[in-house]
């Protein structure tokens, strides 16, 4: 109190405009506080949204009969000849096994990520390490355009123009598949890998490069084992960040992978994912009925993959970053 | 992309409360009919200037939903409301609803020009698409697997197939399923071991299937379905909340005249009277 006391005795005047001046620092401040929380606060809201939609397949109890999680999850008895695990919600004996979603968006996700993954970073590499820069002046804008481009054009281009070659080229038997599915999203992704790996790579201090080329390493040796290591946490980002997208992105698994809720490892069979599900079927789905939560909890599901995948990847990218700087930070 | 669209239009309808206008008349629902809904509120209009009515598609889930939702005034549907659907309009507003049939529809089975197959009896159809009948030359086609082409469980047709031709089965697990009768017939006239099907006014640039009843290969015509006798016709209705009055009334009463009739025709589905 005493203390306070002195402090305002003793402070120095402030003149006018640096009163203002302060102020004004505060008043943006606070705005810009105020926009973070709720961009927070919104966030919290569309989970609590989702959630509570969901809640209802464990609370209700004709929703709890319709869709327990071992009809979810295990087996169901059925005639010989019949499948096992069938999403059939709309079915006179509803079905609702996630098992042939997963194994869907399974398929369609790591054929993507195959694809992109070294796509991208490789291109990034030779952007960053390699072209000359004029052409990496032009090579950035350019992908990073395609990165705008709306999935719905890239589904459609996968549906009108992919499809046939892609089943002529694999020789497949239907021409929407879970290949198709896949490059059309990898056409999504190499962007978002590439922009930000390009970055992280560019990033790297130009000491290191120098560093290395000095001690007599070629150009490509520094590249790959200077330079790439040392972006590595920022590529890792660019890669869970591919997968988030590659995971949720619906639109073209929606018009290019068929749709059909089978089970096989095949790329030439149909896959239905977990995001195109709910896009699919939220327009007819009775409001509040079992069918109707059970869309929300593949939302849950889909949110809680790619948080999970989050925490795994930045607990790995803080290991890498600790071993690069040798425990330092 | 219609799904998208139609997923769209239920976070629109989660999102706001009731809003009917003076004047003005929503009609929601069915793909199916959009076209039709379009053409007659544009005669309709015409006619009565003061009236205003906006047609809408979206899926017939998505029209019955809005009427329970009460966000529009009549609902198209291409198949009949579900118990489920009834029982929230029960609860809600202590109707059961109206129906009236408005148009009739003949779904049609869609094979590539290239096949040789012309007439399929229903069973036939029914082997297929639950997944029995896997190879054409079952059916005295050429020896090449049957890709089938379904649709998504939100379209009116898929209910439809699934309950006159598969008996209420499930639909094979190698059924695919697309977005809207457009992208079927699309995928029909590319590949060529496909089936697929969806509503007779869609039908073009691919071979429709006639069926076999006995010794009678039956096309979906509007002769034959108007005398009954093509054996998946189906209505398509109107939904309303209670009995149809004022603006409502006579809209519906527009498009069940004969004026109204005979723009079915046009647009290629078939009159109910």
């Amino acid at each position: 109190m005493e203390q306070g006391l002195t402090q305002t005795a003793f402070a120095p005047a402030l003149s006018p405009t640096a009163r203002r001046r302060q102020l004004r620092e505060k008043a943006i401040a606070g705005f810009i506080t105020l926009m973070a929380f709720t961009g927070i606060a919104a966030l919290i809201l569309i989970i609590v949204f989702v959630a509570k939609e969901a809640l209802a397949l464990f609370t209700d109890p004709a929703a709890r009969h319709e869709a327990s999680f071992s009809k979810m999850f295990l087996a169901q008895d059925v005639p010989p000849g019949r499948p096992p695990f069938r999403w059939q919600p709309v079915s006179r004996i509803p079905k609702v096994s996630m098992i042939p979603l997963f194994v869907g968006t399974l398929k369609t996700t790591v054929v993507s990520m195959l694809v992109a993954v070294p796509l991208g970073v490789f291109g990034a590499l030779f952007a960053a390490e390699f072209a000359p820069r004029r052409m990496r002046e032009l090579l950035k804008p350019v992908i990073e355009l395609l990165a705008g481009i709306p999935s719905v054009v890239l589904g459609f281009f996968a549906l009108m123009v992919m499809s046939t070659v892609v089943k002529d080229l694999f020789h497949f038997d239907r021409p929407l598949n879970a290949m198709l599915a896949g490059l059309g999203l990898a056409l999504a992704i190499v962007p978002v890998i590439f922009t930000v790996s390009e970055d992280a790579l560019t990033s790297v201090p130009r000491s290191y490069r120098e560093a290395s080329l000095a001690l007599g390493a070629t150009p490509w040796e520094t590249a790959w084992k200077v330079v790439l290591p040392a972006a590595a946490p920022g590529i890792l980002a660019a890669c869970v960040l591919g997968f988030g997208r590659a995971i949720g992105e619906t639109m073209i698994v929606l018009m290019a992978s068929g749709n059909a809720d089978v089970i096989s490892w095949s790329l030439g069979d149909s896959a239905r994912s977990l995001s195109a599900t709910i896009a699919a079927e939220m327009g007819e789905v009775v409001v509040g009925s079992p069918h109707y939560s059970l869309l929300f909890f593949i939302g849950v599901q889909l949110f809680v993959f790619t948080f999970v995948l989050n925490l795994i990847a930045s607990t790995w990218t803080k290991r890498v970053v600790r071993k690069l700087t040798g425990g330092a930070a | 992309m219609k799904a998208f669209l139609q997923s769209l239009v239920v976070a629109v309808l989660l999102a706001l409360p009731l809003a009917a206008q003076a004047g003005t008349l929503t009609v929601k629902g069915s793909d199916t009919m959009v076209i039709l809904g379009q053409r007659w509120a544009e005669e309709f209009m015409k006619k009565n200037a003061s009236t205003k009515v906006q047609v809408t598609g979206g899926g017939s889930g998505v029209g019955l939903a809005a009427l329970q939702n009460g966000t529009t005034e009549i609902a198209m549907s291409s198949r009949e409301m579900k118990d489920a659907e009834k029982q929230k309009l029960r609860t809600r507003y202590n109707t059961t609803g109206t129906e009236i049939p408005v148009a009739k529809d003949g779904v049609t089975f869609y094979v590539n020009e290239a096949n040789p197959l012309n007439a399929l009896t229903v069973e036939q159809l029914r082997g297929i698409y639950v997944g029995d009948i896997t190879n054409w030359k079952q059916l005295g086609g050429a020896d090449a697997p049957i890709i089938i082409y379904s649709r998504e469980n939100s379209s009116g047709t898929y209910v439809f197939v699934k309950d006159h031709v598969l008996d209420g089965e499930d639909y094979a697990a190698s059924a695919q399923t697309l977005p809207g009768t457009a992208a079927v017939v699309n995928a029909v006239s590319k590949e060529k071991n496909s089936i697929g099907y969806g509503g007779a006014a869609y039908a073009k640039g691919i071979k429709e299937l006639k069926i076999k009843v006995g010794n009678e290969e039956i096309a979906p015509t509007a002769e034959n379905i108007k005398a009954g006798k093509y054996p998946l016709a189906r209505d398509l209705y109107f939904y309303l909340r209670n009995k149809p009055s004022g603006e409502a009334k006579t809209f519906i009463d527009f498009a069940l005249s004969p004026e109204g009739q005979a723009l079915v025709t046009k647009v290629g589905y078939f009159p109910v009277k």
